[in-house]
């Protein structure tokens, strides 16, 4: 157990050092001069030098990304060049938010995801299987955007029951949680589905049967319980889909995360928060895999760590 | 506006013969404003910083105009200069030294009093290198700045401190310009204690002589500004308090705006939505329409075959259709034949430009030596609505023969590729395009159009070079007298006129600009839509609803 963790852990460090490599050389081959951008368009060619050598972005790409490196190590992410504030502050006060974002989106993704799976498997081959297998093939292919609007509209604008965006209370959070859950919900039904409907053939369930337990005894108290293990363990896998959504279902709901910060420094080339950002959530991915991983033993005693 | 301007011009010539000062008398208060609300602006992006040496984006430029004073700034709602920190101010014979007498009694949000030293410092602070400021190259005509450019010396040699409330400015060159660049947000007054105390963070604590203080900001979420009781300028500003909201997605905002919810959406009414607001008597009864500085223009590069031509570039200005353009954008443009806009003097308003007229360009293009056109490039921002402007202007090419592919890039690609010689033959400026720093016709040529944009990396996407317009120019700005300024103008016009005769660009529109406001909101119609002060003018406006 130990020496796995070990090997896992070296594991995701060199796959987060990838992930920095590859940012870093793909934002340094963008066809776009940040100095630029930071010294406007009324800068003289000695204003635009003078930021250039101060960055240090006069400096080749091995020496600027060294210097990158040893600074992370620090926990230093660099100061933005729009905002001119420090990264890692910028990073730290929106990530409340998405951590927040996160929990509605799970929990609302389970609970849609897992009932409708739950219903169709007991229903299989009927309409009301078809009808929520067709919901949650929208729910998975819908853009977010999309979905987003289409809330906000039906729910904040002609309804009134949620706000226009925002950020504060439960209220609030409905609608943004209900719109990444949505996609998520596609996935677990499907997934739970298929798992019921697994675990419906076993030998037990049979045996359950013949016993003449009653109908819901069986599905509530035998089969749910082993059904929804090996689909709980996916949200650690999960995060890596959310954290592309909460780009995109951010900025429609006004929701003050790392997303929209991630959005508007990518509109301005704001690199600094870019590589941030995009190393906070590949660190909030391989964390999720990896607790993934090391819970499922757990959880389904048939899979074992090597 | 032009009736004003002369009024102004005219009381200046009348000072500057009664001993070559201009002292104005305050300024007069709306007296049908009331004191007291609060409102709430909304905007989709965080405000990136509210230091006045480093802010430089449509959003923080009005917000640090709130928080900060200058020397001189405009009458609201206008073009027209005024003293504003300064008293009075006298210019030598030559035009090369400008003396401020400063007001007794301006405070910092601090409490301490402003001085002369503290003008000093600013400006010492903004040519410093070390601060990256992207205006300090407007204070290039300021004697000793090219020392603090080069880090050679610490503080501008041509900026003395006479007593604590006069402060002398001594120029290398006559600057016509100078009272507009001591209106620009980069040669506000700060205090030098609060920039040491928080260093590269005073963005996120800004500290001033303006209306507003900065009182709350949650990053990401919003900003608060409340009133300054020891602002100055009595009676001002009428509001209690501002909340910008930040994060508003533009159609989430309209719909707030709807609902009664906010006053003020910052980023404007959204495009998919014009229609329905301005088809709506009620709505529309609440958007003010005004000019803007600004210009939309195709750009050719004159160093690049087959547009070293001077035909092939007329014959472009006269295919395109800028009638079917500006339906393109629900018509919130007006027609441009030239690069200044019809609202910044010394626009030429006899110049006629060229016609639409495809077969006298399919003529010019055989002239020219290209009787079947040729393959070309044409470069656009890629967010709407400039994908489709550049579809337009792809079919107006197609009809001359010219068969242009479309480049649809990110912002900053664009802005790389128009900044290198080989790199873009033709460019639509929209999204990018060239607005006015100050209302002054000198700021849409120099890095635009003169020498010194043609440079890599420089604004002057067409390439265009011309060493006599360079001279003609410098000579206009030598003429600082105020009593001149039409005479400068004209000057301009002629410089703009000749421009347009090499035909390194095609003007296509000037964008009017449209702010819808909540039913509470008061104040003159020209307070919103102001030239200087985007979207709005904080100090001026006020609320109908308070008791």
């Amino acid at each position: 157990m130990i020496a796995y963790l070990g090997r896992r852990l070296i594991q995701s460090l060199l796959i987060l050092l990838g992930v920095s490599l590859i940012t870093f050389a793909l934002l340094y081959l963008l066809p776009a001069d940040p100095v630029r951008q930071i010294a406007g368009r009324s800068a003289t060619p000695q204003t635009v030098e003078n930021i250039r050598q101060q960055l240090g972005l006069d400096q080749p790409f091995a020496v600027q990304y060294w210097r990158y490196l040893v600074k992370l190590i620090s926990g230093d992410l660099g100061r933005s060049y729009i905002q001119r504030s420090e990264v890692t502050e910028l990073i730290v006060s929106r990530l409340p938010a998405s951590l927040l974002l996160m929990v509605g989106a799970i929990l609302c993704e389970l609970l849609l995801g897992l009932s409708m799976g739950l219903i169709a498997a007991v229903r299989r081959g009927t309409a009301t299987d078809q009808t929520l297998m067709v919901a949650s093939f929208v729910g998975v292919s819908a853009p977010q955007f999309v979905v987003g609007l289409l809330l906000l509209y039906v729910f904040a604008v002609r309804l009134g029951w949620f706000p226009i965006g925002g950020y504060g209370t439960w209220r609030h959070l409905v609608l943004p949680s209900l719109t990444m859950g949505i996609l998520g919900a596609g996935w677990y039904a499907r997934m739970m589905r298929s798992s019921m409907i697994d675990v419906l053939r076993q030998d037990y369930v049979r045996t359950a049967r013949a016993k003449g337990l009653a109908r819901r005894a069986i599905i509530f108290r035998h089969a749910l319980p082993n059904a929804i293990l090996p689909v709980i363990a996916m949200i650690g896998i999960d995060i890596g889909i959310f954290m592309g959504g909460i780009v995109v279902v951010e900025s429609v709901f006004g929701w003050p995360g790392i997303g929209q910060l991630a959005w508007q420094a990518i509109q301005r080339v704001d690199i600094p928060i870019i590589m941030g950002v995009t190393l906070v959530s590949a660190f909030a991915i391989v964390l999720g895999n990896l607790l993934a991983d090391i819970i499922a033993p757990f959880i389904d005693p048939r899979i074992k760590l090597r | 506006m032009k009736k004003f301007l002369t009024s102004t011009v005219a009381a200046s010539a009348l000072a500057l013969m009664l001993g070559m000062t201009s002292v104005r008398a305050e300024e007069a208060v709306d007296p049908n404003a009331k004191q007291g609300g609060a409102i709430t602006i909304t905007y989709k992006d965080d405000v990136a910083t509210l230091d006045p040496a480093i802010g430089y984006d449509w959003q923080n430029w009005s917000m640090i105009k709130s928080l900060f004073d200058g020397l001189m700034d405009y009458e609201p709602g206008t073009t027209n200069l005024k003293p504003d920190l300064a008293e009075s101010y006298e210019i030598s014979p030559d035009g090369k030294t400008f003396t401020f007498k400063l007001r007794h009694g301006v405070k910092f949000h601090n409490g301490r009093e402003m001085t002369a030293d503290d003008v000093k410092y600013s400006l010492d602070r903004v040519t410093n290198p070390k601060t990256q400021s992207p205006g300090a190259g407007f204070f290039g005509s300021i004697k000793g700045y090219d020392d603090v450019a080069a880090g050679k010396a610490e503080s501008l040699s041509g900026v003395t401190v006479v007593d604590p409330y006069t402060v002398k400015f001594e120029l290398t060159r006559p600057d016509a310009t100078f009272l507009h660049v001591m209106a620009i947000n980069f040669s506000h007054v700060v205090p030098k204690e609060e920039v040491e105390k928080y260093g590269a963070d005073f963005g996120k604590h800004p500290v001033g002589t303006g209306a507003f203080k900065l009182t709350e900001w949650t990053l990401g979420q919003r900003i608060v500004f409340e009133r300054n009781p020891d602002y100055w300028h009595k009676g001002l500003p009428h509001l209690d308090k501002i909340t910008f909201e930040i994060g508003q997605e533009p159609i989430v905002a309209l719909l707030r705006l709807q609902k009664g919810e906010i006053d003020v959406p910052g980023d404007g009414i959204p495009p998919a939505k014009f229609q329905e607001v301005m088809a709506d008597p009620e709505q529309k009864a609440r958007v003010v329409e005004g000019g803007q500085l600004h210009t939309g223009y195709v750009t050719m590069n004159t160093t690049m075959a087959p547009f070293d031509n001077v035909k092939v570039r007329q014959a472009v200005n006269m295919a395109i259709n800028k009638a079917r353009i500006i339906q393109i954008i629900n018509g919130r443009a007006v027609p441009a034949n030239q690069p200044l806009p019809p609202s910044m003097p010394g626009y030429d308003k006899e110049y006629k430009g060229y016609p639409y007229d495809v077969a006298k360009a399919k003529a010019l293009l055989a002239e020219a030596g290209h009787p079947d056109g040729f393959d070309t490039q044409l470069f656009a921002m890629n967010t709407d609505p400039n994908p489709r402007i550049a579809q337009a202007i792809q079919q107006d090419l197609a009809a001359i023969g010219i068969k242009a592919g479309i480049q649809s890039l990110a912002q900053a690609n664009v802005i790389a590729a128009g900044g290198d010689k080989a790199g873009a033959p033709m460019i639509w400026s929209g999204g990018m395009a060239w607005i006015a720093d100050f209302p002054d016709p000198s700021n849409f040529y120099g890095p635009i159009l003169g020498c010194a944009g043609a440079v890599p990396g420089g604004w002057n996407w067409s390439w265009y070079c011309n060493k006599d317009l360079d001279a003609k120019a410098a000579e206009a700005d030598s003429v600082v007298d105020p009593a001149k300024a039409g005479e400068r103008n004209k000057m301009w016009s002629a410089i703009y006129d000749k421009v347009m005769e090499d035909a390194p660009w095609a003007p296509v529109f000037n964008e009017q600009r449209f702010t819808m406001k909540s039913a509470r909101m008061g104040g003159a119609d020209n307070l919103y839509v102001d030239p200087v002060h985007i979207p709005i003018n904080y100090d001026n406006v006020y609320v109908k609803d308070v008791q």
